[in-house]
């Protein structure tokens, strides 16, 4: 099957661009935004990883690696389009404007970290697996209802696909035609298991047969061709095409999270090959005339601003209020919960 | 007798168990090569090979599923749910399946699957990683839900629970894992499923519970008997279906009673538990039945301050118990 589904790629691990037919569709803008963001997701991945060793946040799912991925697929997407993320997804979302001190606050135990900015449509990070894939389904069923072209994206790992609700997610969306994009992240790890062991099918991509809608493998790591394979599919759904199948294949370069020790279940030279995404495109500027050492230092300087300046205010946000604990159960809470936060407040208060 | 963790309680118990009858197996994800997440199975995969530990897909309701094929079949699964918050898709498979296996085939199948689930909050887990789940299968006829509270307990249990010809939902609480230590035999014991333990006799004031509870209720009622209070605390052990007889005699030992879980109080174990006394010990008792609980609302936040509101502790637990004292 991976004769019907080879990996697309636009550039090499060396950054050379493989069809120059592709080359129409970069653009300055474009690589500029791209490399911006990957940097700027790398920068806050790196300070949360740090920050969880020093006990200022709590475990955190490093997405080290899977930068293209994330970043080609979210500046692919409309402003008014959904997004529905999983834990592992936060570059993605910093990328289609969640808030950077939310982010971290969400990561130190925070629920204020779930609320995206004013109309911006991402939903809180899908924490059981594969749950989020038929809210996907759910909300663009709703939009095509509306007569909206807007779309919604699902962000799901490897592991996701042997879930139930991968396989009902994928069939509601492609008997209603949905404008749904099921965008996979194929890091190749589910925790400790390895995608041969997680499927027996030779690439996700090829699942898409099943439902008999558009499925394409891609170099996750490549982010031209993630950014534009996604924008692809967004347009076909937009213009009523139904949803697609992407298969983005990266590699997880660190732990599953802070707590997890690869080193009992991956050797050393696993992954040792896979070139960093960042690298690969900063080959690709350095080949072809987009690399400005200065610019490209003061970017840096401004992202490591910015992350610390979003550290900073997540810290000094108000501590988390112990009456809280009882709010947004219900819209309208029972009197017995009202009666029962009252009595909690009484026994704080002796 | 050697001293060990609960959770290596655990893991002796799966090894021996393993090693003395070749049907039981271990499935559920990360169980294998890694050794699970909390490293409950660790040693299994290099003792007994890639099938005997058996590696999965991600799919909770294979997992559960699979599980009971093999144990229609005649094996003995012990399933692993990574945490018992991701029990959920494997629900279908528990509840409609499982449980009724015996009863619809008019005793014809059987199913001895053990599910064995880390639950409880305590440890930063969040919403996802600290919930109580029993609650959702303690009304479901042909389960048996056992929550042991000690290394001691966890290892009898399991076995029992192996070695069981029904299912059993065996739900460890991921605090207790290496919060504690005890003393367990070195020989093959098993511990008998549906009976509660008296973990303190006492005679002023009646303590039921189950889980890390129990640790909680021990501490404090060490303290309040410096003060003259005298604890009896009874350990549910096995939390469904609940052994009626030992609720009642503790009940009417003190005539005041105590429940406590970490769960959210609405429909609680110990709701049930209740029921009984209600229903047996009217006149026996000399203060209303009191339920310490998790507030109802979901399980649990993780920010400092309201983890901590949330969970269940010594001091909580001290204070409820002076006050039914001094009722």
């Amino acid at each position: 099957m991976t004769g019907h589904f080879p990996m697309r790629q636009i550039i090499d691990d060396h950054g050379n661009l493989l069809d120059e037919s592709y080359k129409k569709d970069l653009n300055e803008e474009l690589v500029h935004r791209l490399y911006f963001h990957m940097y700027r997701i790398r920068t806050f991945d790196l300070k949360a990883k740090s920050l969880q060793r020093q006990g200022r946040i709590g475990t955190y799912p490093p997405f080290e690696g899977q930068e293209a991925a994330q970043v080609g697929s979210a500046l692919a997407l409309g402003d008014d389009d959904w997004m529905f993320p999983t834990y592992r997804d936060h570059g993605a979302m910093l990328t289609f404007g969640a808030n950077m001190m939310r982010t971290f606050l969400y990561w130190n135990g925070r629920v204020e970290g779930c609320v995206p900015p004013e109309g911006k449509k991402i939903f809180p990070a899908a924490v059981p697996i594969a749950t989020q894939l038929p809210h996907a389904a759910g909300a663009a069923w709703a939009e095509k209802k509306k007569g909206t072209k807007n779309i919604s994206i699902a962000y799901f790992g490897d592991g996701a696909t042997s879930e139930g609700d991968f396989h009902e997610g994928m069939n509601f969306a492609s008997v209603f035609q949905t404008p749904t994009i099921f965008f996979n992240q194929n890091n190749q790890y589910a925790i400790s298991v390895p995608i041969d062991r997680q499927m027996n099918s030779e690439t996700i991509a090829q699942k898409s047969v099943s439902y008999g809608i558009p499925g394409v493998r891609i170099d996750g790591n490549d982010c031209f061709v993630v950014y534009l394979e996604t924008k692809k599919a967004i347009e076909r759904a937009r213009n009523g095409g139904g949803p697609t199948l992407i298969e983005a294949v990266t590699w997880r370069t660190g732990a599953h999270t802070t707590a997890d020790d690869p080193t009992k279940y991956r050797n050393k030279e696993q992954g040792a090959d896979v070139v960093d995404p960042i690298v690969r495109l900063e080959r690709f500027m350095k080949n072809n005339g987009y690399w400005d050492e200065k610019k490209t230092n003061s970017i840096h300087e401004e992202l490591k601003v910015e992350v610390e300046q979003a550290v900073e205010a997540m810290e000094s946000y108000p501590k988390a209020n112990v009456e809280d604990l009882f709010d947004h159960v219900y819209a309208n809470p029972p009197e017995q919960l009202l009666r029962q936060k009252e009595l909690y407040m009484e026994q704080l208060r002796r | 007798m050697p001293v060990m963790s609960y959770i290596q309680a655990v893991t002796s118990a799966l090894k021996e168990e393993m090693q003395r009858d070749e049907k039981v197996f271990v499935l559920g994800e990360d169980v294998g090569k890694k050794g699970g997440v909390f490293r409950a199975t660790d040693g299994l995969y290099d003792e007994f090979g890639e099938y005997r530990a058996l590696d999965t897909p991600l799919a909770e309701s294979a997992i559960a599923g699979v599980g009971i094929g093999a144990a229609m079949y005649g094996m003995r699964p012990v399933a692993e749910m990574q945490f018992a918050d991701f029990i959920m898709p494997a629900v279908n498979q528990i509840i409609s399946e499982a449980a009724r296996i015996r009863y619809r085939s008019n005793n014809d199948w059987n199913c001895p699957i053990t599910i064995r689930a880390p639950y409880g909050g305590g440890v930063h887990g969040a919403l996802y990683h600290s919930q109580s789940v029993e609650a959702v299968f303690a009304n479901q006829p042909g389960l048996k839900i056992v929550m042991p509270s000690t290394p001691y307990d966890a290892k009898g249990l399991l076995k029992a629970a192996i070695r069981d010809n029904d299912p059993v939902l065996f739900f460890e609480h991921k605090r207790a894992y290496r919060l504690l230590k005890g003393e367990v035999p070195e020989d093959d014991y098993v511990l008998p499923i549906g009976k509660a333990d008296v973990k303190r006799e006492g005679s002023d004031i009646t303590i039921i519970t189950y889980g890390l509870c129990v640790h909680f209720a021990l501490q404090a009622a060490e303290k309040l008997a410096e003060e003259g209070i005298d604890a009896h605390i009874l350990d549910l052990r096995t939390v469904y279906p609940l052994d009626q007889e030992a609720i009642i005699e503790a009940a009417k030992k003190t005539g005041k009673v105590l429940l406590i879980t970490e769960d959210n109080k609405e429909g609680s174990i110990i709701s049930e538990v209740a029921a009984i006394i209600s229903e047996h010990c009217l006149f026996d008792l000399d203060a209303p039945i009191q339920r310490l609980a998790g507030p109802d609302v979901p399980a649990m936040p993780y920010a400092p301050t309201m983890e901590k509101y949330f969970m269940m502790n010594p001091d909580k637990v001290e204070k409820a118990m002076r006050e039914l004292a001094e009722f």
